[in-house]
């Protein structure tokens, strides 16, 4: 017998230390931010981070048949919320992306990106086998998909609704849609994607894809982020200024060093080191995640886990291609560092859908061939 | 193969797993290398461009702020200062950083409580500024002012509010030509030296004369602030100073005092007086009037004020000693007499003057229509009788006359930090001949022998002609002590015709000649000297003395004194003055200053009474009344704070001859200096020791009176 109690010890520890880790490390990044303060980002870090885990646990308990149920309504909901949104914006006459819950400030659009893995899983386990090469499998799937994302678009926020489509995508892709369809998109994507820089993009949105490519072109104005946070890694070298010691962001050259830009904050203070740290956290997260999809027997089960993979990684890795200048200014913040409480709700919402599928493995594995 | 074509022909359930189980492989793989990319990138900028991003996160950070540099005095012979720095707050725009320039402006001028003129002029200026370039918008603030701008720092950025030293000239109008003036640096002078220090805020260099002849050894070295600052600008706490270097003090051989008298003496004509020792070559005022007073100009000139001076028809922005040209008319006779004597001519020789000579088909005038009657050389320059001239210059020729006019210093270039001087001219048949390319005439040697046609010549270089007649030697000018006395060693004439040009020189006004006025007032000084009168425009214009001013008559005086052991040498010029009756009273004043303040003084004060104050007193009142008549409303020039300046003032040098008067005779201590009795704050009075200004000189000036 262990020392250690069995409901301790069943928890998913792989995944819960590096998470922990990167919670905790993010706490002290964002006390620096604040100038040395648990207020007023730190304290409210830990709190939702405390609250959303609660959250996490009690959706552990959920069983894959409730889940498949409330599938299509949370689904519509959210897509309901989204218009609220927009309607909400044309009445106040400006663009606005979220609604005020008191405690936090809540974006429908986040919401969506573990409802769209949530909703294609469910349209493809239950999606006759035979059909998923047909236009069957394509067509309402896309429709599930177009409308979020258009609704997103045109608040206008090109980050969440490629996020959205970075999701479903996975999802498809991982369900088994023939694989000269996603050839023939990558063709057309080739294609479109000039076209779409030219026509569909905002010009400010074109601005920071130029900055992208040369950001010296601009060093005052659109190219200002990306040099700062670069300056801001670069110097912090191997080990870092030191806590509390990092210039870039105390003296407001780095912009939202709390938010989006909260991985440069640490790495000036910490070094190649925090970062490696970080990134290795991530990785260990989604190794597990990627696993526990792996080890599911069920098709919905698998779907869900590797959606909430991929949408935890899309955060991760735009927002430190980033910082680091390779990928253009889109405001995605860094799961579990940055300060933010939807993007908290999302990426909790993912760790919760991972455990309750890692729970419905081990009660797979523990009641054997009873299915 | 097959089985990849058997799945698209029949899929089951086990082939979608197979499929998810290999694309979620995939995926894993991509996320994979997506974070070692991410890895890699992050190494390489924080470890292989490390030292690239910590020198730019450094200059992210510190803000390196140059301080200009206190500019190094300019102090007179004494060690008195003819410009120093007077401590004030200043406050300065840069239009970079203006964001809404009109709204910035008005907003200072509320504040500051500038009037419209004032306003017009800053906003021409930051309108033609560069946009890098700080530009004034007042300087010489009080302290509630500063305080007043610098709270509403937050709302005005691009504002510079600061502590600094503003140029300080004590005798105003009486220096300007001498000295020149400060003022920021232009576009043009920050393209052609590059240095920061150009552009720092209240960072000023010197604009014309010895401001701008001495400009590297005032300059100083600037001293620097390192602060850190926020990226919006604002300073989080400073990390450490260095402090200025001042500019090295220049010390001239003016006379500070006697600059300003000559200065006033000149009163309200417009003309210049040099002085020079006759020991050292020293120049000891070069006084140049009417003037401007580069206080103002050092505070950013007003257009009003710029417009006043620019339309005087007695250009005040001219420096007349080095740049007017002027016939020396009969002032070149003891030149022309020692030619004479130097080519073989017996000064007894008599000619008979009858109040004419013809010369060719002309007949020449002797300023006496009547004539002279017998004339000998003496009395040729004493009653500057033209006749004799005129019959001896055309025995010997013009080319040993033009060989002594050039030998006396006329159409020379003497070498003195000046930015620029005017020669003159000195004709000859050659010279003739190659600029007019025609042949020299009698009549040209007679209008050369006195000193007009086309003689012309600086009033330096009279005082230079005036000093090397009286000592004999080749006496070099110089204005800067650092500079070695030259000249001396060359003897130019014999002992016996320097006495003879001496007496007759002193007769001129000491015995039967053309300026008995001229004689000082002082018993055992005699002053010689020689006058003239240059004719400016033709008979049928003017008669000289009345009339249009500018038809009249140059006033020209040289002289030396004493006339048989010459100390000083000098030459005055008053333009349209009349005649050289214009003159030569204001030569026998500045003599008279000289050996005697006092009694020099007295009489400049009586004309300062006359004429409604000093030079300075008189150019605020002129400015005051032309601004008016502008229809502009003007606020008057800041009285002076700073006593201590009152030494280079004519007034100063009274009071030191009394404490020199004292020192010669027994001194009776009096009950302060006892050191029995208690002891008292010792009063600094301007004579005896200069308070310490809040700007110390390198060197601190010392009151060693000169006698």
């Amino acid at each position: 017998m262990s020392i250690v109690p069995a409901p301790v010890a069943r928890q998913p520890w792989g995944m819960l230390f590096p998470l922990l880790i990167l919670i905790g490390f993010g706490a002290l990044v964002l006390y620096s931010a604040a100038g040395g303060s648990w207020e007023p980002y730190a304290a409210s870090h830990l709190v939702r981070f405390g609250v959303f885990l609660v959250m996490a646990i009690v959706m552990t308990l959920f069983s894959a048949n409730l889940v498949k149920f409330a599938t299509y309504p949370v689904y519509v909901l959210t897509l309901l919320l989204l218009v609220l949104v927009e309607a909400m914006g044309q009445i106040n006459g400006g663009s606005q992306r979220w609604l005020n819950l008191g405690f936090m400030q809540l974006q429908p659009s986040e919401l969506m990106k573990p409802a769209i893995v949530l909703v294609l899983a469910r349209f493809y386990s239950d999606l006759p086998v035979g059909m998923i090469s047909s236009w069957r499998a394509l067509v309402p799937a896309g429709v599930l998909i177009g409308i979020p994302v258009a609704l997103v678009l045109v608040q206008p926020d090109l980050g969440t609704s490629l996020a959205i489509l970075f999701g479903g995508g996975v999802v498809m892709f991982l369900a088994g849609l023939p694989m000269r369809w996603f050839a023939i998109l990558g063709a057309a994507g080739a294609v479109l994607t000039p076209l779409a820089f030219f026509f569909a993009l905002q010009p400010y949105q074109q601005r920071r894809v130029t900055t992208l490519l040369d950001p010296a072109s601009d060093p005052l104005g659109a190219g200002y982020h990306i040099t700062q946070s670069k300056i801001a890694i670069g110097s912090g070298g191997l080990t870092g200024k030191g806590f509390n010691e990092g210039s870039q962001s105390h003296l407001q050259y780095l912009p939202e060093p709390h938010t989006d830009f909260v991985f440069a904050t640490m790495a000036e203070e910490w070094g190649f080191i925090g970062g490696l740290v970080v990134i290795v956290c991530f990785a260990l997260i989604l190794r597990w995640g990627l696993l526990v999809a792996r080890r599911s027997k069920d098709r919905f089960g698998k779907l869900v886990a590797a959606g909430m993979v991929a949408t935890i990684f899309f955060y991760v890795a735009v927002n430190l291609l980033m910082v680091m200048g390779f990928a253009p200014v889109v405001g995605i913040p860094l799961p579990f560092m940055s300060h933010g409480g939807s993007s908290m709700l999302t990426n909790m919402i993912c760790i919760g859908s991972l455990m309750m599928v890692n729970r419905w493995n081990s009660r797979q594995g523990s009641s054997g061939l009873t299915h | 193969m097959k089985l990849g074509k058997s799945k698209r022909d029949h899929v089951s359930s086990t082939t979608l797993d197979q499929a998810f189980s290999r694309r979620s492989f995939v995926i894993g793989g991509a996320m994979g290398g997506i974070g070692v990319l991410l890895a890699g990138r992050m190494a390489f900028i924080a470890i292989a461009e490390n030292e690239k991003y910590e020198l730019e996160s450094e200059s992210n950070r510190v803000n390196l702020s140059l301080i200009a540099p206190r500019r190094g005095w300019i102090l007179d012979r004494n060690g008195a200062p003819l410009a120093s720095n007077k401590a004030d707050f200043r406050v300065d725009v840069i239009p970079d950083q203006l964001i809404d320039t009109r709204a910035t402006l008005a907003a200072l001028g509320k504040i500051l409580d500038l009037d419209a003129t004032a306003m017009a002029d800053i906003t021409k200026r930051v309108d033609e500024a560069a946009s890098f370039q700080p530009v004034e918008i007042a300087t010489g603030l009080d302290y509630e002012d500063f305080a007043a701008v610098s709270v509403r720092l937050p709302d005005l950025p691009g504002v510079i509010p600061q502590r600094s030293f503003s140029r300080y000239y004590p005798t105003g109008p009486s220096v300007g030509h001498l000295l020149g003036y400060v003022g920021p640096a232009n576009a043009e002078e920050y393209e052609e030296e590059g240095n920061p220090l150009l552009i720092t805020p209240g960072f000023k260099i010197g604009k014309d004369a010895l401001e701008q002849q001495f400009e590297m050894d005032l300059r100083g070295v600037p001293g620097a602030r390192r602060v850190e600052v926020t990226a919006s600008g604002r300073i989080v706490k400073e990390l450490e100073t260095r402090e200025d270097v001042q500019g090295e003090p220049v010390h001239l051989t003016i006379d500070g005092p006697l600059q300003d008298y000559a200065a006033r003496r000149i009163g309200l004509e417009s003309g210049s007086a040099a002085v020079m020792d006759c020991r050292t070559g020293d120049i000891l005022c070069m006084s140049s009037m009417p003037s401007f007073d580069p206080n103002s100009f050092s505070a950013g000139i007003g257009s009003v004020e710029y417009a006043m001076l620019r339309e005087d028809e007695r250009v005040p922005l001219r420096n007349k000693v080095l740049k007017g040209l002027y016939p020396p008319a009969s002032t070149v006779k003891p030149m022309v007499s020692m030619a004479l004597l130097r080519a073989g001519v017996d000064p007894e020789e008599r000619v008979q003057c009858s109040g004419g000579l013809r010369v060719g088909n002309r007949v020449f005038r002797c300023w006496k229509r009547g004539g002279h009657g017998a004339v000998d050389m003496a009395m040729g320059v004493y009653q500057s009788c033209d006749v004799y001239f005129y019959a001896m210059a055309q025995r010997i020729g013009m080319d040993p006359i033009a060989l002594m006019a050039r030998r006396c210093g006329m159409g020379q270039e003497f070498d003195l930090p000046v930015i620029s001087q005017f020669y003159g001219t000195v004709p000859d048949p050659a010279w003739k001949l190659k600029k007019y390319e025609r042949e020299w005439q009698p009549y040209d040697t007679v209008n050369a022998t006195i000193g007009q046609g086309y003689m012309l010549a600086n009033p330096l270089q009279l005082a230079v002609m005036s000093a090397r007649l009286a000592t004999g030697r080749h006496v070099e000018p110089r204005l800067n002590r650092k500079t070695p006395v030259k000249g001396f060693d060359m003897v130019d004439f014999s002992d016996e015709h320097v006495r003879y040009v001496r007496q007759s020189m002193s007769d001129v006004v000491n015995g039967p000649g053309t300026a008995g006025r001229a004689r000082l007032p002082i018993e055992d000084v005699l002053m010689a000297g020689k006058t003239g009168t240059a004719q400016v425009v033709g008979l049928s214009n003017s008669d000289g003395r009345t009339g249009p001013w500018k038809y009249r008559d140059h006033g020209l005086f040289i002289f030396f004194a004493p006339f048989d052991n010459p100390r000083y040498a000098g030459a005055v010029v008053i333009e349209h003055g009349g005649g050289s009756g214009s003159a030569y009273p204001i030569a026998r004043d500045i003599m008279t200053f000289m050996f005697d303040p006092e009694k020099g003084m007295e009489a400049l004060s009586a004309l300062e009474a006359q004429w409604g104050g000093t030079a300075q007193q008189r150019l605020i009142g002129k400015y005051t009344a032309y601004a008016a008549a502008a229809g502009e409303t003007v606020t008057p020039a800041p009285t002076r704070s700073e006593e201590i300046f009152d030494q280079v003032e004519a007034e100063a040098r009274i009071a030191s001859r009394q404490s020199e008067q004292i020192a010669e005779s027994v001194v009776v201590p009096r009950p302060e200096a006892d050191p029995r009795s208690a002891p008292r704050v010792p009063q600094a009075s301007p004579a005896t020791a200069i308070p310490t200004p809040e700007s110390t000189p390198v060197a601190a000036p010392t009151q060693t009176p000169s006698t």
